[in-house]
């Protein structure tokens, strides 16, 4: 346990950094679905597409994709935005998805009596549709969160500094310690994020407090999304 | 084959008492029609009979002999069933369907199919047809497959649980003029589950009516119970319905032909003049078969 | 351009037979292969079995989603380290993580197909006399195979993605010319192996997507409601590409 105290900087430090990596691929993952999603929703065309582009981007691996995502936009191999890029395009691959169940979920009656109350089409996305969609949205948010904040640390494969470097660092020195308090820190952080996002969910969908989970919902927690930890 | 219910009981695990002390003798070789509202455990009591739900109390007998002391996986081969959305099993054809129980119980794969092809014919449906999936029949075609696969083994006994509840009236009146023909030739001890008292009066040597719980209102041939009803009950199950069934003939009717309106004012046939014979419009909205029935009532 | 020499080291017939005086290309390959041929039939016959037992009687599913949830938030690196440091490094150690994380899909992938199969389809078979194990093999084996080769296909492209991770740990994988690429700025052999194990994890979903389109069984209608089937396909198979059906 001393190696805690004496590397509380270092632990702090990477911390932060495992969070500066993790933040906006959830945010702009989630943004970025949105419309994409709400796109899915009222065309087959568009969600067989976007879906079908999801699912390939999905299936490639990791590691392999933080380094061919800055090859492709002609970045330097060891920046650390790479590693925001390439779990952005994860987060919007499995993002989309709930977006486009999201807003399916919303149902037809709903948005046409709306239309009739004579919403124009902007007031009924924000006012009508993007609340009811919220509870779905939410869960799939959370699903984003946790897979991002453990695929951070695969980073560490290609120097990029997070929690994960415990990893690398501690099997290196057969340092059990280390690599155990790398781990439960992820753990943490994953459990923190979702737990905000829950309390977040709850301040801006307050109806939906108290009521189980839509069946749309369940499905998005549900999904069998493979892969997090290595893809 | 006959079919005896002493002193049956059935409640399920969650307190839901279906079936409360039940005694019921079923003829060998006759149509026993079960029938009464939702939930009044008309299921519940036929599928005791294959051992599908075990009694909480009582017992079942089968030729005497207790079906509690019989194998389930045995009784039930030796027992036809049909339901209502037919049960198939959707990957596998028509034929293979229709020659499922055979095959576990060992003919050999060749004969299997071909007695399904005869049983095809036997329930009105084309050849053509075996190669199909349930998928792609109708819904009255299904039927008849689950009528086949009920007859596959040449059961005794025949358990039908609203087998025509999904399809529209005219298939179902076919469907029905079907089994009628059928049982003419087969002679099984069917038991058959509705909650139409057309259909239970149509098809049933034996009918019992049946209240909540399993309750028996009333048992015997279509003719008794619209005679003599048990009680307010019956009358009630039956009289609602015959009321508005009884016929009158329309005052306004011009020509040699009556036009005969029911008690809710449609049509409901024209009384031909030249030989007094009953005439169906069709736009009536009673089926062929309620008319008839409603004659049968008339009669009582 | 240095996708273009990417590509090109790829296709350099020194690199196949050996790397910076490790394995080559083909080495590498068979070595990737092999981890994950070996860990995905494993776990299959860990899982499936289990999955079914869970699908047919409606008994510990709550059990089976909540290994999923907890390993899924696992960060697969971590577990590699602390396996490998806890049992020592080697063939069995690093097949039990291997295993660990490939189980969880093919569990969800069994249980979530029998349990698509329509209970009256299950309850008719019942009714005609069919013995459990009749009902299991005959019918919900059959109508729950493409949800099955779903979690199969969710399995294998995880324990791929994993293989990759464990050459940091000194384990053969296709992963090494990513991971020693970093080590020494060499970015061209890196492009190289992270197109390999992009080809390899899509030709394995290109193969397994095929071998589940087989699997649905004639007479279901592939494609069949819209959405629902849409929906219920995601519960089996995230990454795939292709609709299949639910079963029902
Ligand atoms: N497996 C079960 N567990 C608990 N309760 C059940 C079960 N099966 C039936 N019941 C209950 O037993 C009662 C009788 O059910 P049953 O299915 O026999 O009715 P039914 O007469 O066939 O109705 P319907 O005409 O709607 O088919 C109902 O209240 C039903 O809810
Ligand atoms: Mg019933």
């Amino acid at each position: 346990m001393d190696w805690v105290w004496t590397h509380l900087d270092l632990i702090s430090s990477e911390t932060l950094a495992h969070i500066g990596l993790s933040v906006p691929p959830i945010v702009i993952g989630f943004l970025v679905s949105i419309p994409l999603g709400y796109w899915a929703s009222r065309s087959a065309v568009a969600r067989s597409v976007l879906l079908t582009i999801g699912n390939v981007l999905y299936t490639i691996p990791a590691l392999a994709l933080v380094v061919l995502v800055p090859v492709v936009l002609g970045l330097s191999l060891l920046n650390p935005g790479n590693v925001v890029v390439a779990l952005t395009l994860y987060a919007v691959a499995i993002m989309v998805r709930s977006a486009a169940d999201a807003f399916a979920s919303v149902s037809a009656d709903v948005r046409q009596s709306a239309t009739a109350l004579g919403y124009s089409a902007a007031q009924r996305f924000f006012r009508v549709e993007l609340p009811l969609a919220g509870p779905v949205l939410l869960a799939g948010i959370r699903v984003v969160s946790v897979s991002t904040i453990s695929l951070v640390t695969i980073g560490a494969l290609v120097g990029i500094p997070s929690l994960g470097s415990f990893f690398t660092d501690g099997f290196q020195r057969a340092f059990l310690l280390e690599a155990a308090v790398g781990f439960v820190l992820v753990l943490v952080l994953a459990a923190v994020f979702d737990v905000l996002l829950t309390v977040l969910g709850r301040v801006l969908l307050p109806w939906n407090r108290g009521l189980r989970p839509t069946a749309a919902a369940r499905r998005v927690i549900a999904q069998q999304l493979p892969p997090i930890g290595a893809r | 084959m006959s079919i005896e219910f002493r002193h049956v009981s059935k409640t399920f695990p969650d307190g839901t008492t279906a079936v409360e002390d039940f005694s019921l003798t079923i003829p060998s070789r006759e149509t026993t029609v079960l029938v009464g509202s939702s939930g009044c455990g008309k299921t519940t009591l036929l599928r005791m009979i294959n051992r599908m739900v075990d009694p909480s109390s009582g017992s079942i007998l089968i030729d005497g002999k207790d079906i509690a002391e019989i194998p389930p996986v045995g009784l039930r081969r030796s027992i036809g069933y049909v339901m209502q959305n037919s049960g198939l099993l959707p990957h596998r054809t028509v034929a293979d369907n229709v020659a499922t129980v055979p095959m576990l119980t060992g003919v050999p794969k060749r004969k299997a199919r071909e007695d399904a092809l005869a049983l095809l014919d036997r329930v009105g449906l084309d050849r053509a047809l075996a190669g199909r999936y349930p998928s792609q029949l109708s819904g009255g075609q299904q039927q008849r497959v689950g009528v086949a696969r009920g007859l596959a083994v040449d059961p005794n006994i025949l358990l039908m649980d609203e087998p025509f509840g999904a399809v529209d009236p005219i298939v179902r009146d076919e469907l029905q003029q079907e089994l009628l023909r059928l049982q003419g030739t087969l002679g099984k001890t069917v038991v058959f589950v509705t909650h139409d008292i057309d259909e239970a009066f149509l098809l049933g040597n034996q009918v019992v009516i049946l209240q909540r719980g399993g309750r028996i209102a009333q048992v015997g041939t279509p003719k008794e119970i619209l005679a003599n009803p048990a009680n307010e009950f019956v009358a009630d199950f039956i009289g609602a319905k015959r009321g508005k069934r009884r016929l009158r003939i329309d005052e306004t009717g011009r020509g040699e032909d009556v036009l005969l309106v029911d008690a809710a004012g449609y049509a409901a046939g024209v009384l031909s003049a030249d030989d007094a014979r009953l005439v169906l419009t069709g736009s009536g909205p009673k089926s062929r078969s309620v008319s008839n029935k409603t004659d049968q009532a008339g009669d009582a | 351009m240095l996708l273009l020499q990417g590509i090109a080291w790829i296709f350099a017939p020194a690199n196949w037979a050996s790397v910076n005086s490790g394995l080559g290309i083909g080495g590498e390959i068979l070595s990737h292969l092999f981890y994950t041929v070996l860990s995905v039939a494993i776990a299959a016959v860990v899982a499936v079995p289990i999955g079914l037992a869970i699908g047919h009687t409606g008994r510990g599913r709550g059990g089976a989603i909540l290994i999923g949830n907890v390993v899924r938030a696992f960060p697969t690196l971590g577990l590699l380290a602390i396996l490998l440091i806890l049992l020592g490094f080697g063939l069995i150690p690093t097949l039990v993580v291997f295993v660990l994380l490939g189980i969880p899909p093919l569990l969800a992938g069994a249980y979530a197909g029998v349990e698509s199969v329509d209970r009256q389809t299950v309850d008719a078979a019942r009714a005609m006399g069919m013995t459990e194990w009749q009902i299991l093999m005959k019918v919900e084996l059959p109508l729950a195979a493409p949800l099955l080769l779903g979690g199969l296909r969710s399995s294998t492209l995880q324990i791929i993605a994993t293989v990759a991770l464990v050459s940091e740990f000194g384990s053969d994988s296709l992963g090494a010319f990513i991971i020693s690429g970093a080590a020494t700025q060499d970015y061209v052999e890196m492009i190289g192996g992270s197109i390999l194990v992009t080809v390899l994890a899509l030709l394995a979903d290109a193969l397994l997507a095929g071998a589940q389109r087989l699997t649905v069984p004639r007479g279901v209608p592939r494609g069949a409601g819209g959405r629902t089937t849409a929906g219920g396909r995601r519960i089996l198979t995230a990454p795939s590409g292709a609709p299949i059906s639910e079963g029902n």
